[in-house]
């Protein structure tokens, strides 16, 4: 039986890690729920956010705050142009899946021919900080990631439950026809919920950029994770890509911890086969 | 009418003398000098230029280029021009096999150059077993599987690399008076890596070192918290890793998130960007090429990593150093050239029985090929540590950076 503080490590590592899927999952979460758009360039987007807070960081001596409003809101610009062409082709959820793929290939050879296949580091006095609780570190760069990633997350399910917009967008995502039937401005709300799930994207972007170092092919290091944490979550809920993202974490830094760290990759496969085998309520 | 004879400022003999040396200049004058002429020969090669292993095939493409522009400034081969044809395999080596075909088939390659990585070059081996063509790789980790006849290692690494790899490592901290006795062996399951470090457990239990850990993960994991922990956990004196470029980056990063340094630690094939991470100090890797002495008091080597540093810091590279990898591509350039030179030839044949009874002189060292499966007869490679954010080099001692020694706690 591994030690107990192996295992309380463990927790703490898969927790963290799931906090960042679970950023990455939100953007995702919403546009494929409540737009039927599966985005597979938000991935790309994400990992372009990060290398621009690189940039900025150690090019231009921005610090990564500043870098990450001026990306969040470049993104947001961005989503909503990419809401245009969807909407001015009538792209429809499998054919989003399909373009944005193919856009993700793209951004990763923009970034490429930018800023070379190297690897990129960005290098912070708090990139190997953490606070120490006992025997239990708490790298502090990830910690924020995963308090952001809570905050977001609780955020935009207040905001969708009881605003009137966040109403608004989910009664367009179960029947758009009948929403603007009531009045809604389904158009209008789907510009902003697209520039928001970008945003997003910038937001996970600047924290990869603190915590991993970057080269153009991680773009698909997360999707096939990120894509289970999204399932399992449950469309469309901010919560559930947060639990998801978490629940998944902890799955695989535990295999790491008591098996072979070789098995932690078949454990979030293994679960979203469970789950969509067995159906929670919420699936 | 009369003209009046302007003096010239040249006496006639100096005109002949001036005539004189220009001919015994333009005569000494290296063959490598005169501009090549007629059909380009064309040389082909797939690099891994986008996917998970190009960041080392970027080191890879920036010294195939360096090497052909260089070639084509010394009067090219055969006196004829030489032309690069590059590929990208996408680090996918289905990729790799349908581009030699392009390359020998379509594109009319006169000679190829193998890939990168041990996956890719199994696959394109085949395509030039088919088409019989000379393949010149340097960098299959597993030489046992390269069975075509006309394969030729440019590695210096002898023909068990799992087996004298970890002696070389094990041999090095016995030589510091207190070897590890314990060690933890973490690898990725990419074929090279985890066959070295299969060695180094196999080896570790003959010499009686206890292995407190053999951890595998896949090719791709981007989490090493947990792995941090279980070796935290473990304490061993000597942390074996067999990891492909930035893994080695990123396990220590963890490991220093959790405030734990390990006491020995080896990276079997690290990014360069390995030497310029602070906790990095100490760290050990193999080596056949370094920016460094005694490696540049060879002139074609202090040339070529002066060339190398420019190009790499023209990209902007974090790492603009020469090293084993750039080293190994060179060496088969040279390698490929000196048998074309040689035997005046581009049959693959005459190239293939060339190099079979000959050696080679490369940046790596000397060539010949008579280990087994066309290796190296001997390991050469050299161990070297990281020592104030440069790679040095350590071990053998009579091959070592002078004035650097060990660092092993």
């Amino acid at each position: 039986m591994p030690p107990l503080s192996l295992l309380e490590q463990s927790l703490i590592t898969g927790l963290l890690t799931g906090g960042l899927y679970g950023l990455l999952a939100l953007g995702l979460s919403l546009s494929w729920g409540l737009l039927r758009l599966v985005n597979i360039g938000h991935f790309a987007i994400a990992l372009l956010g990060a290398y621009l807070t690189w940039y900025c960081g150690t090019v231009l001596g921005i610090a990564p705050w500043w870098a990450g409003l001026m990306i969040i809101a470049a993104f947001f610009v961005y989503g909503i142009g990419l809401h245009w062409l969807f909407m001015r082709f009538r792209v429809t959820e499998m054919a989003s899946m399909l373009i944005t793929f193919a856009l993700a290939i793209i951004i990763e050879s923009i970034i490429q021919s930018i800023w070379t296949a190297d690897f990129r580091r960005y290098e912070t006095p708090w990139g190997a900080q953490s606070w120490v609780i006992g025997a239990l570190y708490l790298p502090k760069l990830s910690l924020i990631a995963f308090g952001v990633a809570i905050a977001l997350a609780a955020a935009t399910w207040a905001w969708l439950r009881y605003t009137y917009v966040g109403r608004a967008l989910r009664a367009c995502a179960e029947d758009a026809p009948i929403a603007t039937a009531f009045g809604i401005n389904h158009r209008g709300l789907s510009f902003l919920l697209s520039g928001l799930c970008a945003a997003y994207a910038g937001v996970a972007g600047v924290f990869i950029a603190l915590v991993a170092t970057l080269a153009p092919s991680e773009i698909w290091a997360w999707v096939g994770v990120v894509f289970a944490v999204v399932i399992i979550g449950k469309l469309g809920n901010p919560l559930g890509a947060l639990a998801g993202g978490i629940f998944i974490g902890v799955c695989e830094a535990m295999t790491m911890a008591v098996v072979n760290p070789s098995w932690a990759p078949l454990v979030s496969f293994s679960v979203l086969i469970a789950f969509l085998l067995f159906r929670p309520r919420w699936i | 009418m009369t003209t009046k004879r302007i003096p010239s400022i040249w006496s006639r003999r100096q005109v002949v003398a001036g005539l004189g040396g220009l001919a015994v200049y333009a005569a000494a004058r290296p063959a490598a000098a005169q501009a090549p002429a007629g059909k380009p020969i064309k040389i082909g090669q797939a690099l891994a230029l986008t996917g998970p292993f190009a960041q080392t095939g970027l080191v890879h493409k920036i010294v195939s280029e360096y090497y052909v522009d260089r070639l084509n400034k010394t009067g090219g081969l055969l006196g004829r021009p030489v032309e690069y044809v590059l590929l990208d395999d996408q680090s996918k080596p289905d990729v790799s096999r349908t581009l030699y075909e392009r390359l020998i088939t379509s594109d009319n390659v006169d000679l190829i150059l193998a890939p990168y990585g041990t996956a890719s070059i199994l696959a394109a081996m085949g395509v030039a077993q088919r088409y019989h063509k000379i393949f010149i790789q340097n960098t299959m980790g597993v030489p046992s599987l390269a069975t075509y006849e006309w394969q030729f290692a440019a590695l210096v690494a002898g023909a068990s690399p799992e087996k004298t790899l970890p002696e070389k490592t094990l041999d090095c901290y016995a030589s510091t008076g207190h070897p590890p006795k314990t060690i933890a062996i973490i690898t990725s399951k990419f074929p090279s890596t985890e066959f070295t470090a299969k060695g180094m457990q196999t080896l570790a239990k003959a010499r009686g070192i206890e292995v407190l850990a053999f951890l595998e993960y896949d090719v791709g994991n981007r989490d090493f918290g947990s792995i941090a922990a279980r070796i935290k956990a473990a304490d061993p004196d000597y942390m074996f890793m067999g990891c492909l470029g930035v893994e080695g980056n990123q396990l220590l990063e963890a490991l220093t998130q959790i405030n734990y340094t390990p006491k020995r630690h080896f990276y079997l094939f690290p990014s360069g960007l390995l030497a310029t991470y602070p906790p990095a100090e100490r760290a050990m890797s193999l080596t056949t090429l370094e920016d460094v002495e005694p490696y540049l008091s060879n002139p074609e080597i202090a040339e070529f990593a002066k060339g190398f540093d420019a190009k790499a810091k023209a990209l902007n590279l974090p790492y603009p150093h020469i090293d084993s990898q750039a080293g190994n591509e060179y060496a088969g350039w040279q390698i490929l050239v000196a048998a074309v030179k040689a035997t005046k030839s581009l049959e693959d044949k005459k190239l293939a029985d060339w190099l079979e009874h000959n050696s080679v002189d490369t940046v790596v060292g000397k060539r010949d090929f008579t280990g087994k499966f066309h290796t190296s007869s001997s390991d050469m490679q050299q161990l070297r540590q990281v020592q104030n954010g440069r790679w040095v080099t350590v071990w053998p001692k009579a091959e070592a950076t002078p004035g650097v020694k060990l660092l092993a706690p």
